[in-house]
């Protein structure tokens, strides 16, 4: 990890901070000591002092945020994308962690890769947490090493875009994750249905002549699953739940006391099928923009704590993989620059979800689920993670201007509400507004 | 002086009054008069899928107006050596070309094309999408049979969810107060093909969508795609093949329409096809004026 040579010793005076965690919501002020939160108290109540300070006031200060789901392209696919150039668009959308999706080329499935993904040489500016395949090549068919992968600092397995569908491999890979504490990431999509599919089933698919991604073929996986968690005593989670019946499936699953969490992408929240529109392929990605019905499903969700987790499945893809036929289209798009001011904006300005739950679903909840000790909080003693955003700031997202390597997103100059200010990760900047 | 250019891309997003002003154009082309409306343009005729009516129909609506021409299969160019869509229709435009007709598997591929070239875009057929210059000479074709197309009760009948032609003349037809039934078994005429215009109905009855019936557009069905989806052929016959004895279920001036290719013996029978009622060819051959019409239109030479 790079570190700039600011001084190890931070005061963030006058912010309101919002943890989660540790159930705070006041104005208060951050001492940070040598990578760690070292004192919080009420204004002018720190016994410590720092070098230097930081005035917070007018922004919240928030744990830093993780993304459960990043595709950071690194090995093999860096035209799309690099590890330098993914964490450096995480630092400026206020992630401090990033959890690195295996389908790399070759796939994460080593112990190997999984170390070399954290390497320092690879230019990161905020913590990379891999996670690793499940299976050997995400073939399904053979498991790989957990507690190697574990050991070199996964922490997390799936074979995320290669859905395990057999029963048994799945039920394997729950029984021998849950004996090392590991999640089992679930892309839950039936691909023996959706072969040859490219956006959501039902009229505007038609209208299209598009072939389209019934919503059962995500929620009988989750329902499926739910009960193998169930049977193993292994925690499922839910990628990028994006349908009304995904999210019953996930609380049926709960109600049979399955550990079950799940996360959504901004995109799901902010967008229905309609935004297809003349075959935009910068809307094109899986599970797919869904109906306005099972939006409204979603952000009932949101609201009530069913969905844990916002995770931005940021998918970089070069201009030539998206200015091409719809159906031969990548799937996917960038979000990690434009996920909180899509929560301030759709979330907490439209559907009057507090800043505090926000909060809790870009950093408390993922970092919880992804059991990264000491991140999440802001208690005294936790990892100097933070992130600095001003709630009320309007700006407008301009995809040229984007740290990432790609510009594929369906957000370009939308105005939203929430801006990052400042990200710290391990008690230094490493982004700053401006 | 500038002329407005603009692509045909698809009915669904034309009004009924640029449709009747292309329907008004098609009346005053003649393909066995020639008029050099369009002398000295190129015309492309780039086509990624096999096509024999709609390719030499265009072909000669463009001739007709003096153009020269020009045609483009994916299979003998640079598209097989990996050249892209965009790729090709840039090279196209450099290369001097004023038009590019084309045909695509892929849905929205000249939507594509249209937004990144400079020159106008012409859908010849796009997948399952549309089929725009069809369902113009379907309707230019019912016009001289029938006073209006107000009130007109139209069978459409057939493997509904994979045809362009249903999904374009279903725009067409709705736009100008015609009654459309969307008849087929449930595989092939899914309900949601309800939604693509309003007052649009499905039923899987054929005899029943066939009384008073004032057109009957039958769609090819392919063998390949029944035994996908679990049809069996001769079910698929019993059920839906138009023949003599079900056409008179029909008003007694109904008129049969096909957008070939026909396959006798399939969904229609020899007698119907070359029947009294039969407007197959009067299709064909209405095709080349109503393609003069779009081409003129589109290279905004109209008069």
């Amino acid at each position: 990890m790079t570190r700039n040579n600011k001084p190890d010793c931070w005061l963030l005076k006058g912010g309101r901070v919002i943890d989660p965690a540790s159930r705070i919501d006041a104005e208060m002020d951050v001492l940070l000591r040598d990578g760690r939160v070292a004192e919080i108290a009420p204004r002018n109540k720190l016994r410590g002092s720092a070098d230097e300070t930081f005035n917070a006031r007018g922004l919240i200060v928030a744990p830093g945020f993780v993304d459960l789901h990043v595709h950071l392209r690194e090995p093999g696919q860096a035209h799309k994308e690099t590890i330098a150039t993914a964490t450096a668009a995480a630092a400026a959308g206020g992630f401090t962690s990033v959890c690195a999706m295996p389908n790399t080329s070759p796939v994460n499935d080593s112990a190997e890769i999984t170390a070399w993904m954290q390497e320092p040489a690879r230019g990161a500016v905020v913590n990379v947490f891999p996670v690793a395949a499940a299976t050997v090549g995400s073939k399904g068919e053979q498991l790989t090493d957990f507690r190697a992968l574990q050991r070199a600092g996964a922490v997390a397995v799936t074979d995320d875009g290669k859905p395990i569908l057999s029963e048994e491999m799945m039920r394997d890979v729950l029984h021998a994750a849950a004996t090392l504490n590991l999640p089992v990431i679930q892309h839950a999509e039936d691909t023996r249905l959706t072969a040859g599919c490219s956006m959501n089933e039902g009229p505007i698919a038609f209208r299209l002549g598009l072939r389209g991604m019934s919503a059962e073929s995500e929620a009988a996986i989750v329902d499926r699953d739910a009960g193998l968690a169930q049977a193993t005593g292994g925690h499922l989670h839910v990628a990028h739940i994006s349908t009304a019946a995904t999210i019953k499936a996930v609380r049926r699953g709960r109600r049979n006391r399955a550990h079950v969490t799940c996360e959504i992408t901004p995109h799901h929240f902010a967008l229905t099928e309609e935004s297809v529109g003349a075959y935009d392929t910068h809307c094109k990605m899986n599970p797919p923009l869904r109906s306005a019905v099972d939006r409204e499903a979603l952000l009932i969700a949101l609201a009530d704590g069913s969905i844990d987790a916002i995770a931005t499945d940021h998918a970089p893809h070069a201009s030539h993989e998206k200015q091409v036929e719809f159906e031969h289209a990548a799937f996917g798009v960038t979000g990690l620059e434009t996920a909180l001011g899509l929560a301030i904006t759709k979330l907490q300005r439209e559907r009057k979800i507090g800043l505090a739950r926000i909060i809790e679903l870009l950093s408390t909840n993922p970092a919880r689920i992804a059991g990264l000790k000491g991140r999440g909080s802001l208690a005294r003693g936790a990892v100097a993670d933070v992130t600095l955003f001003d709630p009320g700031a309007r700006w407008t997202f301009h995809a040229e201007k984007s740290l990432s390597k790609s510009r594929n997103t369906p957000f370009d100059g939308w105005q939203l509400t929430g801006r990052v200010v400042a990200t710290i990760v391990g008690g230094n900047f490493v982004y700053r507004l401006g | 002086m500038k002329t407005k250019r603009r692509s045909l891309l698809e009915i669904a997003s034309l009004t009924a009054k640029e449709i009747t002003l292309l329907l008004r154009l098609a009346r005053r082309m003649n393909p066995a008069k020639p008029r050099p409306l369009l002398r000295k343009k190129r015309v492309v005729l780039l086509f990624y899928e096999a096509s024999t009516r709609t390719r030499v129909s265009f072909e000669f609506a463009a001739k007709a107006l003096g153009a020269a021409t020009s045609i483009v299969y994916a299979q003998a160019s640079s598209i097989e050596k990996g050249e892209s869509l965009l790729d090709t229709g840039y090279t196209l435009q450099a290369l001097g070309a004023d038009l590019i007709v084309m045909r695509h598997h892929c849905p929205g591929a000249p939507h594509l094309m249209s937004r990144h070239l400079d020159i106008p875009v012409v859908n010849a057929g796009d997948g399952m999408h549309e089929h725009p210059s069809q369902a113009l000479l379907d309707a230019y074709t019912i016009l001289r049979n029938k006073r209006t197309l107000r009130g007109l009760r139209v069978v459409i009948v057939g493997d509904i969810f994979h045809s362009r032609v249903a999904r374009s003349n279903v725009h067409l037809l709705t736009k100008f107060g015609a009654q459309v039934t969307l008849c087929g078994p449930a595989e092939l005429a899914p309900d949601v093909a309800a939604s693509l215009a309003p007052g649009v109905r499905v039923t899987r009855h054929f005899d029943e969508a066939l009384r008073g019936a004032d057109v009957v557009m039958m769609l090819r069905v392919q063998k390949e795609r029944l035994a996908g989806r679990q049809i069996r052929m001769r079910d698929y016959i019993a059920g839906y093949q138009l023949t003599a004895e079900r056409l008179r279920l029909a008003r007694r001036d109904a008129l049969v329409m096909h957008p070939g290719p026909i396959v006798r013996g399939m969904e229609l029978t020899a007698e119907v096809a070359d029947g009294p009622q039969s407007a197959i060819l009067q299709q064909v051959a209405n095709g080349v004026a109503v393609r003069m019409a779009v081409l003129a239109s589109a290279l905004g030479v109209a008069r």
